[in-house]
């Protein structure tokens, strides 16, 4: 295709980045599938730039793009900030695309849901299997040529008594790795073990986060925090070269290193490869797009988004503080790696999810958001009683600022993606001291 | 073939496959968005896509598929899909499957718009905001910024009872920021509102906003924010401006009031809801002045349609009525299970994507004083406007909100702007704590709410007007 634009667009800069998604998500709620959807979709998205204009449309068919762009460049406004083209470069793999997982079938999920439902003991249950196909090339006018491809498989699910919810979740490249069995029951030892939870007045607490609680701090701080654009212009906490957390925090973006479900290249062509945001504490990196590295005088990292809010992180990972899989615990910790973490508290919170979190500054970073699916009070190294949902209000960074992290878990654990080619693996984490601000009284 | 006649194979693939009921959505949708950051435009952007949605309940168990293939093959495939979908999910089964009764029917459906929004020509869009954004930054603001965005959309559905319905509903809107960035923090002032404004209209509407004529004042104001003095902490009396009650409503009352929820459809992610069916009719949700309607055929908001993705017709009724709970958001099937007469409250964000319960117009009839009135008759309280975060627990009761300005108002009159307000509270509580509603109207677009795993994106319209509510918790802070 990128012959069809030269030839019609002649002088013009031009990439084309095409998508192929494949999606099955198999949904289920009061322990029954309740949606059961498979979409196939495929989109191409042709930028050109050419006297000092830019226009970016996606659509099917190449022709109609093509006549598109050629009508829609003659009126386009003048863009003073075009960063130009991705040079020719060598990208770090195909990624990691697990072709049992791009053929799975709705019988496939629906057997690992059956299995959750199953080892729910009879507590209601709710949450998705999903798995995702995702495939894209990408070429330009300079001459970058980029294929590759990914699968992530999800599974997210709640099992619920009356008075409360447990939660387990695995997203992995594999769905072989999804073991419905085993998240149904982690899900109901921690629903039972949260069951009529008592009020505990606001203030500051010592927490452990289990990886889903941290996982939403990662996002926060892909958006936020990392955010080239964001950096450049004054809007974020990271000052890159800076110490600004504690040094048992080392923070990467590994879309298509072992493990990784993004694509190896953005939707600009630029090679996506092993990225280090934090190195024990110190801001080492963020993230960029092309018109983002202009601007901040530094090198797109292939980190293009269409979202609005400039570069985007794609796949976060925390590392843990040791190696090799935990073991199961039968109780509210998800396992051995939280529980070791739990046993050094004197006094604090084991918090399974922090959720709708919303930024109050960003610079600061200033989130308030609520625990939810189990929330405990950790007394003198045990989990001692449930507790009702608590507010917060917290900065991220400072919750992760030097002296302020107590413990890391051992292992980082897959989280799914709140959004396509964005994943995460984090570890549990203790920290000394996070701001709840409110309870079920207001 | 017409887009009815691919919708119409795959119903009929579908049946054959052993459906019992099956509808399809043939989807046509053309976006356009232009970003301007200090005085320059950034990019456009033009998507355009279409594709065929299709789903199938066989037995009681439902599937969906969907194809951006829109070839006739492809629809037969679509349909027989759906149906083999369907029957993998009877594996894990749940209740039987029962719709509210619909008549057949055979209609279109175009939404008002003077001015096409995509035929206006893209250098007046961008000098519109290349000019605003440009004022705005000259002004002070350390980052300007302004959008439009607009959405062309036709849609044909068919069901297998005998609907074919094809619509045509063109949306736009935009709206300007200005941030001021301090040593510690960041302000930020915006107009019209915090995502702008937006409805089922054409350019005209972007054309009354007025963009130009308010990007000095919000850079004045976000400048200002930096030194102004913290919002105190404590319980006051509290005035929100018709925007952020726009945003309360939607989080706290329209979000609450969807029949999915409160069966527990949407349990996992985005939560449940506090209300219990067996309440409905006698529940107190608020003061007597609270009477919110549920009204999708409110000409111009942005939740408006002429019929939802299951073919219901657009029909108004009320939620809340003189502060007592009265009426749901509902689908066919979910309606169903409540033993409730309807639905219509159905639809999704595209043709690849399930239509689910979803807000159309949730807003506020009208009360009887003005934010004048309301300023005046208050001693001793704070007056806040204009969103800045907005968070709520997956029962839709614990809410804290933030927003951009806020300002003193002591013995009836305002006084010091005031930084980084918040106010949180309990749903009920808050609700009934209103003693004074203006009749200052203003249906509010929200063009990003989120719902469903993964996340659908939907438009949804808020009447609302500046309120006052009693001895509500605010200055909440990190």
């Amino acid at each position: 295709m990128i012959e069809q634009v030269r030839n019609a667009l002649p002088g013009a800069e031009a990439e084309i980045f095409t998508e192929r998604v494949a999606r099955g998500l198999t949904r289920f709620a009061n322990s029954a599938i309740h949606q059961n959807i498979t979409t196939e979709t495929t989109s191409v998205r042709l930028r050109v730039h050419r006297d000092g204009r830019t226009v970016a449309l996606t659509g099917r068919d190449p022709e109609t793009l093509i006549a598109r762009a050629r009508a829609a460049l003659e009126a386009a406004p003048a863009d003073r900030a075009w960063p130009g083209l991705t040079a020719p470069a060598a990208l770090p793999g195909e990624g990691n695309l697990d072709e049992e997982t791009a053929t799975a079938t709705p019988a496939d999920r629906a057997a690992r849901v059956r299995d959750f439902v199953r080892a729910a003991g009879g507590l209601e249950t709710a949450g998705y299997v999903s798995t995702t196909v995702h495939r894209a090339t990408y070429e330009n006018t300079l001459g970058q040529v980029a294929a590759g491809g990914t699968t992530e498989a999800a599974l997210d699910g709640i099992a619920r008594t009356g008075t409360s919810d447990g939660v387990s979740r695995l997203a992995s490249v594999r769905l072989a790795d999804l073991d419905g069995a085993r998240l149904g029951a982690r899900a109901a030892v921690k629903a039972r073990a949260s069951a009529h939870p008592e009020a505990l007045p606001p203030g500051r607490y010592e927490v452990v986060l289990e990886p889903t609680a941290v996982a939403d701090v990662l996002n926060c701080l892909a958006i936020f925090g990392f955010n080239g654009r964001m950096v450049a212009e004054g809007m974020s906490f990271a000052t890159p070269g800076a110490d600004q957390l504690d040094p048992a925090i080392t923070l990467l973006d590994d879309p298509a290193g072992p493990g990784g479900i993004g694509l190896p290249f953005d939707a600009e062509g630029t090679p996506r490869d092993t990225l280090t945001l934090v190195d024990r504490g110190t801001i080492r990196g963020v993230l960029h797009d092309r018109r983002t590295a202009a601007l901040a005088g530094a090198v797109s990292t292939g980190h293009y988004s269409d979202a609005g809010f400039g570069a985007l992180g794609s796949c976060l990972h925390l590392l843990g503080s040791g190696a090799g899989p935990a073991d199961e615990v039968d109780g509210p910790e998800a396992d051995s790696h939280v529980s070791a973490l739990v046993r050094d508290v004197e006094r604090g919170l084991l918090v399974t999810d922090n959720w709708y979190t919303r930024v109050l500054d960003p610079k600061t970073l200033v989130m308030t958001g609520l625990t939810r699916n189990g929330l405990w009070l950790i007394e003198d190294g045990q989990v001692t009683r449930p507790v009702q949902n608590l507010r917060f209000t917290q900065s991220y960074p400072r919750a992760l600022a030097p002296g302020a992290v107590l413990g890391v878990g051992a292992t980082a654990v897959g989280q799914p993606a709140t959004r396509l080619d964005l994943g995460f693996r984090a570890p549990a984490l203790r920290l000394a001291s996070w701001n709840y601000t409110g309870n079920a009284a207001g | 073939m017409s887009d009815f006649d691919e919708a119409q194979v795959a119903v009929e693939a579908a049946l054959a496959a052993g459906a019992r009921y099956a509808d399809a959505r043939v989807m046509h949708r053309r976006y356009e968005s232009m970003h301007a950051r200090n005085g320059e435009i950034q990019e456009l952007t033009q998507r355009e896509d279409a594709g065929l949605g299709v789903r199938a309940l066989v037995g009681d168990s439902w599937g969906f598929y969907a194809i951006s293939d829109l070839t006739d093959i492809a629809a037969r495939k679509a349909g027989r899909s759906a149906a083999e979908i369907a029957e993998a999910s009877a594996t894990v089964a749940g209740r039987p499957v029962e719709f509210t009764p619909a008549a057949a029917t055979i209609d279109s459906w175009a939404s008002g718009c003077e001015i096409d929004p995509l035929a206006v020509p893209l250098s007046d869009k961008g000098d519109l905001l290349a000019g605003a954004t440009k004022t705005a930054h000259a002004a002070g603001a350390d980052l300007a910024e302004g959008v439009y965005q607009a959405w062309d959309t036709r849609k044909w559905f068919v069901s297998s009872e005998g609907h074919r319905i094809d619509q045509h509903i063109r949306e736009c809107g935009g709206g300007i920021w200005a941030t001021a960035i301090g040593d510690g923090e960041t302000q930020r002032r915006s107009y019209p509102s915090h995502r702008g404004q937006y409805g089922t209209r054409g350019w005209e509407l972007v054309t009354e906003l007025d963009l130009a004529a308010h990007a000095e004042r919000i850079a004045d104001e976000s400048r200002a924010l930096l030194s102004a003095p913290l919002c105190p902490a404590g319980e006051t009396t509290l005035i929100l401006g018709g925007e952020q009650l726009a945003l309360q409503i939607h989080e706290s009352i329209g979000h609450a009031i969807e029949l999915d929820r409160i069966l527990g459809w949407e349990a996992a992610f985005a939560g449940t809801s506090w209300l219990d069916l067996t309440e409905l009719g006698a529940l107190r949700y608020g003061s007597d002045l609270l009477n919110v309607v549920i009204d999708p055929t409110l000409p111009g908001a942005l939740g408006s349609f002429g019929y939802d993705d299951e073919g219901s017709p657009a029909v108004r009724r009320d939620a809340v009525r003189n502060g007592i709970w009265t009426g749901v958001l509902a689908g066919r099937d979910s309606a169903a299970v409540a033993g409730l007469p309807y639905g219509g409250s159905v639809r999704a964000d595209g043709w690849q994507s399930l239509p689910m319960v979803r807000m159309t117009n949730v807003g506020l009839e009208p009360g009887p004083h003005t934010l004048d009135e309301i300023i005046e008759a208050t001693d001793d309280g704070i007056l806040m406007e204009t969103n800045r975060s907005w968070s709520i627990d997956d029962k839709r009761l614990n809410f804290q909100f933030g927003t951009e300005v806020g300002y003193e108002v002591k013995r009836g009159r305002l006084g010091r702007l005031l930084r980084n307000p918040t106010y949180t509270g309990i749903g009920p509580v808050f609700w009934g704590s209103m003693d004074m509603l203006s009749s200052e109207i203003v249906a509010y677009g929200t063009p990003n709410c989120g719902k469903g795993q993964p996340a659908q994106i939907g438009h949804t319209g808020h009447p609302a007007a500046p309120a006052r509510f009693q001895n509500v918790r605010v200055g909440v802070r990190g």
